[in-house]
């Protein structure tokens, strides 16, 4: 199936045939959900979620536990399948695909799973570049070049010799995302990142996703319930300084570039940006957010 | 009733069924992880050697001392080499050299699959872009394949090594007999039985292991589950298919 047959119709992207490349330009939606619902026997998991995510932005999605929020990412993977609605993600609709197509799609994201889910007999140098390593067309020593590029972004290039089961909880986090970016994806999805991690660990996993959006331009959907970490990744910046990289407070435009999406009981029930859910007076929201 | 349990029952099967096609669909089509197989050949090969080269030479040593004994009632003691090697060739080897890489292969494969699924890795090989039954199932299922077979011609040889070594101890049959009459008691249809069945059983056995392993849920209770599943349905799947192999074989050969 080409690009351009899907580009086709009365798709997300407008009427004719769009590239890719020109499709998820700047503006572009990069993952489209239209209306999608899915139930696990009788229990009604997500219920007619639509929402769109922008190229270079970020999705906070926030709800409690069992709200739906990891299973969108699941969907936007294609792990599972929904039982209707559509779902677009680079131009390819993910809910129609079949497992060997998808896997063209997936080599485009990276996903950060809760706990990290890292491979435990695998050391933190194969983990990382895992992916790298597979592909027959990347040189062994392009790839062992990365996977240190990678692990010093998130500082941890003297770890790579070490096995999971050696590290801490947050390493484990950091080396989790060091894993999702390595092979330089358009989209990047975490599964509460930080949950269960002190709050200083908490912060400097936040700081690792801040700077992959803001200095890597990767566009990421970020499944979370810890509110303090979300507020933090919505409304700071990464600036690169004097070859230093600096986390700072975002200027409004930054911060209208990451948009929440909060569920309930598989519904949407706010979708808008941080100054518009701390103003928000539904009763619901107030207790979330208290 | 029908909810109950024909309904698992029946998706159980399919999804078996889906995961051994999908098996040897990988068997045969690109990529192929050729260093997973490598290591699987070592993890269920050289690593079940100890266990089955105990189980046949104990199987043989207690053979040859229950039929020595046996054959004195006919005043044919002599002809205990006969009735261990035709016993370990064509049935005692492969029967029990399954089971025990059931208990320590399936249990194994199950707990691993089982442990990666519900770490969500089996999740993060798929979302790395790998297949999970190519990287994981296709590499245990061709070293079950081969392996099992190689394991059990072990077996054998060790089983009547054990054999002999009771038969010139205890029971005071010369070397030179017990070799010749365990020559004699084989035939090349017997050689064919043990060669073919570990096949069929190496295959249960592993598939088993995979499917199950795969199919856990609930955290470390499930693995637990799974693992226990492997080895009870292992076992009995490896008596069954091993009934019906002997069958086959003795309709097409004997």
């Amino acid at each position: 199936m080409s690009i351009d047959s899907r580009s086709r119709g009365a798709d997300p992207w407008g009427g004719g045939p769009i590239p890719l490349e020109e499709a998820l330009g700047p503006g572009a939606p990069i993952v489209v959900f239209d209306r999608v619902s899915l139930a696990f026997d009788d229990f009604v998991v997500l219920d007619d979620i639509s929402y769109t995510l922008i190229v270079g932005h970020t999705k906070i999605i926030l709800g409690a536990s069992g709200a739906g929020k990891s299973t969108v990412l699941r969907l936007v993977l294609g792990l599972i399948r929904p039982d209707a609605g559509v779902i677009w993600v680079h131009g390819e609709r993910v809910d129609e695909l079949k497992e060997a197509e998808l896997m063209a799609v997936r080599a485009q994201i990276g996903m950060v799973f809760q706990e990290g889910a890292l491979f435990d007999s695998l050391t933190v140098r194969e983990n990382v570049g895992y992916k790298l390593y597979e592909d027959a067309s990347v040189p062994l020593e392009a790839a062992d070049r990365r996977v240190e590029e990678v692990l010093g972004f998130v500082g941890l290039g003297e770890y790579s010799e070490r096995m999971p089961a050696e590290l801490s909880g947050g390493q484990r986090r950091r080396v989790a995302i060091a894993r999702a970016m390595a092979a330089r994806p358009r989209l990047l999805l975490y599964d509460e990142p930080t949950t269960g991690l002190d709050p200083i660990t908490a912060t400097t996993v936040s700081d690792e996703i801040i700077k992959l959006r803001d200095l890597e331009n990767v566009s990421s959907i970020l499944v979370t319930h810890q509110l303090r970490d979300a507020f933090y990744i919505a409304t700071h910046t990464a600036v690169r300084e004097h070859g230093r990289v600096r986390i700072l407070p975002a200027g409004r435009n930054k911060s209208g570039e990451a948009e929440f999406l909060m569920l309930r009981e598989g519904r949407v029930v706010f979708e808008g940006h941080a100054e518009e859910l701390r103003r928000s007076t539904d009763p619901y929201l107030r207790t979330f957010l208290s | 009733m029908l909810d109950r349990w024909l309904k698992p029952a029946l998706i159980e099967a399919q999804e078996y069924i889906r995961l051994v096609a999908a098996a040897l669909r990988g068997s045969v089509t690109r990529p192929f992880y050729a260093r997973d197989v490598v290591e699987q050949f070592d993890a269920i090969g050289v690593g079940s050697l100890t266990v089955v080269v105990l189980t046949g030479l104990f199987t043989g040593a207690v053979l040859a001392l229950q039929m020595g004994f046996t054959l004195d009632q006919f005043g044919a003691r002599a002809l205990v080499g006969r009735l261990v090697s035709a016993s370990m060739v064509k049935e005692l080897g492969p029967v029990l050299t399954a089971l025990m890489i059931t208990g320590r292969v399936g249990s194994g494969i199950a707990a691993e699959l089982g442990s990666m699924g519900v770490t969500e890795q089996i999740n993060a090989l798929r979302a790395l872009g790998t297949d999970p039954v190519r990287k994981l199932v296709v590499p245990r299922v061709l070293a079950g394949l081969f392996m099992v077979p190689a394991l059990t011609v072990i077996s054998d040889a060790v089983g009547m090594v054990g054999g002999w070594i009771i038969a010139v101890t205890e029971l005071g049959v010369s070397s030179g007999l017990y070799w010749t009459s365990t020559l004699e008691g084989l035939f090349i249809e017997d050689a064919w039985m043990g060669l073919v069945k570990p096949l069929f059983l190496g295959f249960v056995i592993v598939t088993i292991g995979c499917h199950v392993g795969l199919r856990a849920r609930g955290g470390t209770q499930g693995v637990g589950r799974a693992t226990t599943q492997a080895v009870v349905a292992g076992s009995i799947a490896v008596l069954a298919m091993d009934f019906f192999v002997t069958k086959l074989m003795v309709f097409l050969l004997y």
